[in-house]
């Protein structure tokens, strides 16, 4: 969902060629007094961070390596989970497995929905046009793979996501990385270094959701409303604040004066949003086919032969990994804290459920768009990020930039929610629960809406997408402790499938 | 006498009320029980924020026992006629679910209450009477 250091580089020079001179120079105060305080601070984090080692002549930085390895591990230890457990996973989305009883409680089917809306956005849309057209039709094939390597980690996450979450006395639940760190570490004995993981980890759950799961989806919303309203002569370009201040009251009503009807309609629409996206797509494919077939010869080959490509097939390859690994999220541990909240005996089978989501962020609405760009002709047009998969799909639908625009406010501002409730729970992880604490790092999330949204901030965006995938730090090595608890509960669960103690409802 | 209960759908309203007034006319004149259900509205396919998830099982712990309470007046009301009465609260889609009990419970009809309203989306959605006159497997009487 986030398309990274290039996007915040090209949004930075959006920014600088939409608004006027005028407003710059008011602007440019404050902004570059921000700017000086934090990019020291932030060139530092996101230097470490994003620490590349170079690789046939391209960087590759070593936290994608880091996510893809432990992806890979985790494919290997599970013996190919994302591909023998599909099905099942489908069956358990689709409540076959779901006693009637529990009607009324959260289903897999919400869970994974819900998680999917934290995770579908800007990524899918803007980070694939980025992948291919640095890394060429070929960067596809290698996001695919690394789309279905993060299956496994999402797997791994997500059942010791429920295993180790908290059930407190009235009802509520609170899960994730936080708790199966602390929980989970204890049990095997290292009680200490559970502890000091958990509490990284909340504090990178906190910067990246402030940062990357807010400043930097206000200000590409804004951008994208700018761009659909004339550009440089919209009447909005360099409003930002106002665009900012109206995204922020409108976030403030839902977390905190707790109305429900916004999110509601917003969690309606992010989902016909996304089927419009898919359908519209899936129209371009589906009249061109003649050049599928085409496409994925471009993408297969591309892959291995990485023809005209910066850094050959090792630059196709980084791109599709490091899109893959920013879209879907797998191994950073925020759809944990999602998908802790379902009603399950079993917290496999959570598990099982939140392996689909890479599958679908990833194999599927990614490829699509993919497909799309290559067939469409414009890779070759210069234009990168959200532009060229407009184009790309303007070139079918004339009127499809405006709905793109629609569509990417209402995915930034699902993922802000979600990113939201993320921070809350880790804030509330470290300070403890209270109206008070709660309400502080509420107003805190909105103030930083106004903040995103207005400025081109640059070393911030840089500093929270760092934060981010710091996340994945703490989580992974956490993950690599417990993955035997988990091979466990796999055991456990299919003794009881074979022994008919858990079966088919329907 | 007959084995075979009366099933009425209730929510408390008037018209659930209105329901089981007549119900209990029938269920005395016939000789038999009557098995109130009461059903919530819920899809497992809806699409709820983080923070509703994690609350949800709060939420459907407090919705089942404001049903219940809903269900007492009802309740006590048969029980003073002497009418052997059994009560269920339920998740799901409301019609579907009632069809279902009504077999499974081998019940002799429905009887439902109508809100008496025509409005355009009762006519474009369809009502909970209008879906049990078309899908029941047993007798639908619509209390007005």
């Amino acid at each position: 969902m986030f398309w990274k250091k290039t996007a915040a580089a090209s949004a930075v020079a959006m920014m600088s060629a939409t608004l006027p001179q005028i407003a710059l120079a008011q602007e440019v105060g404050l902004d570059e007094r921000i700017n000086q305080a934090i990019a020291p601070i932030s060139n530092v984090i996101a230097g470490t961070m994003f620490y590349s080692v170079p690789i046939a002549g391209t960087a590759f930085p070593l936290i994608v390596g880091w996510l893809v390895v432990a992806a890979t591990i985790f494919t290997l230890y599970f013996g190919f989970v994302q591909f023998r457990r599909f099905g099942h996973a489908i069956a358990l989305v689709k409540g076959d497995y779901s006693h009637p009883e529990d009607a009324g409680e959260v289903s897999h089917f919400q869970a994974l929905a819900t998680a999917l809306s934290g995770t579908v956005g800007l990524g899918n849309i803007a980070g694939v046009a980025v992948a291919v057209s640095i890394g060429g039709p070929g960067a596809t094939f290698w996001m695919i793979l690394a789309g279905l390597l993060g299956m496994a980690s999402k797997f791994t996450e997500c059942t010791l996501g429920v295993k180790y979450r908290n059930e407190y006395e009235d009802g509520r639940v609170s899960g994730g990385p936080m708790y199966y760190l602390s929980k989970g570490l204890a049990e095997k004995g290292k009680p200490g270094l559970g502890k000091v993981l958990a509490v990284v980890f909340s504090i990178c759950c906190i910067g990246g959701a402030v940062g990357g799961g807010n400043m930097f989806q206000a200000n590409q919303a804004f951008q994208q409303v700018v761009n659909v309203t004339g550009g440089e002569n919209s009447f909005l370009a360099g409003s930002g604040w106002l665009f900012g201040l109206v995204m922020a009251i409108i976030v403030g009503v839902v977390i905190i004066g707790g109305i429900k009807s916004i999110a509601k309609v917003t969690e309606k629409i992010v989902p016909i949003m996304a089927v419009i996206y898919v359908t519209a797509g899936m129209i371009i494919i589906l009249s061109n086919i003649t050049m599928v077939g085409d496409a994925f010869a471009q993408i297969f080959v591309g892959a291995f032969t990485g023809a005209g490509v910066a850094g050959g097939v090792i630059g196709a390859l980084i791109q599709g990994f490091k899109r893959a690994a920013f879209s879907n999220e797998a191994g950073i541990g925020s759809a944990a804290i999602a998908h802790a909240a379902v009603r399950t005996k079993e917290p496999v089978t959570e598990g099982y459920v939140a392996l689909l989501e890479p599958f679908i962020d990833t194999v599927v609405i990614c490829t699509m768009t993919a497909l799309v760009i290559t067939i469409s002709g414009e890779l070759n047009s210069g234009l990168t990020g959200v532009e060229l998969t407009s184009a790309a799909f303007a070139s079918a639908f004339t009127w499809f930039p405006l709905i793109l625009a629609l569509a990417v406010v209402l995915f930034a501002f699902s993922t802000m929610l979600s990113w939201s409730y993320y921070g809350l729970k880790s804030w509330t992880y470290l300070v403890g629960e209270g109206k008070g604490k709660e309400i502080i790092f509420k107003l805190f999330f909105c103030l930083c809406v106004i903040v995103g949204a207005s400025m081109s901030l640059g070393p911030v965006i840089d500093f929270s997408d760092s934060m981010i995938f710091a996340m994945a730090i703490p989580n992974i090595i956490g993950l690599y402790f417990l993955m035997p608890v988990v091979r466990g509960e796999v055991k456990q669960y299919w003794a009881k499938i074979e022994s008919g103690e858990i079966k088919k409802v329907k | 006498m007959t084995d075979q209960p009366i099933l009425v759908g209730y929510d408390g309203t008037d018209a659930a009320q209105r329901a089981v007034e007549f119900a209990g006319k029938r269920a005395t004149a016939e000789g038999c029980a009557i098995h109130l259900v009461y059903v919530l509205e819920w899809s497992p396919y809806s699409f709820l924020s983080t923070q509703e998830l994690e609350e949800r099982h709060q939420r459907r712990t407090e919705e089942l026992s404001r049903a219940e309470e809903t269900l007492k007046p009802a309740l006590d009301a048969l029980n003073k006629l002497k009418i052997p009465v059994t009560s269920e609260v339920r998740y799901g889609h409301s019609g579907e679910l009632i069809c279902k009990i009504a077999e499974d419970k081998g019940a002799c009809q429905i009887i439902v209450g109508r809100k008496g309203g025509s409005t355009l989306s009762a006519r474009l959605l369809g009502s909970l009477p209008l879906t049990l006159v078309q899908a029941s497997p047993v007798p639908v009487t619509v209390v007005p």
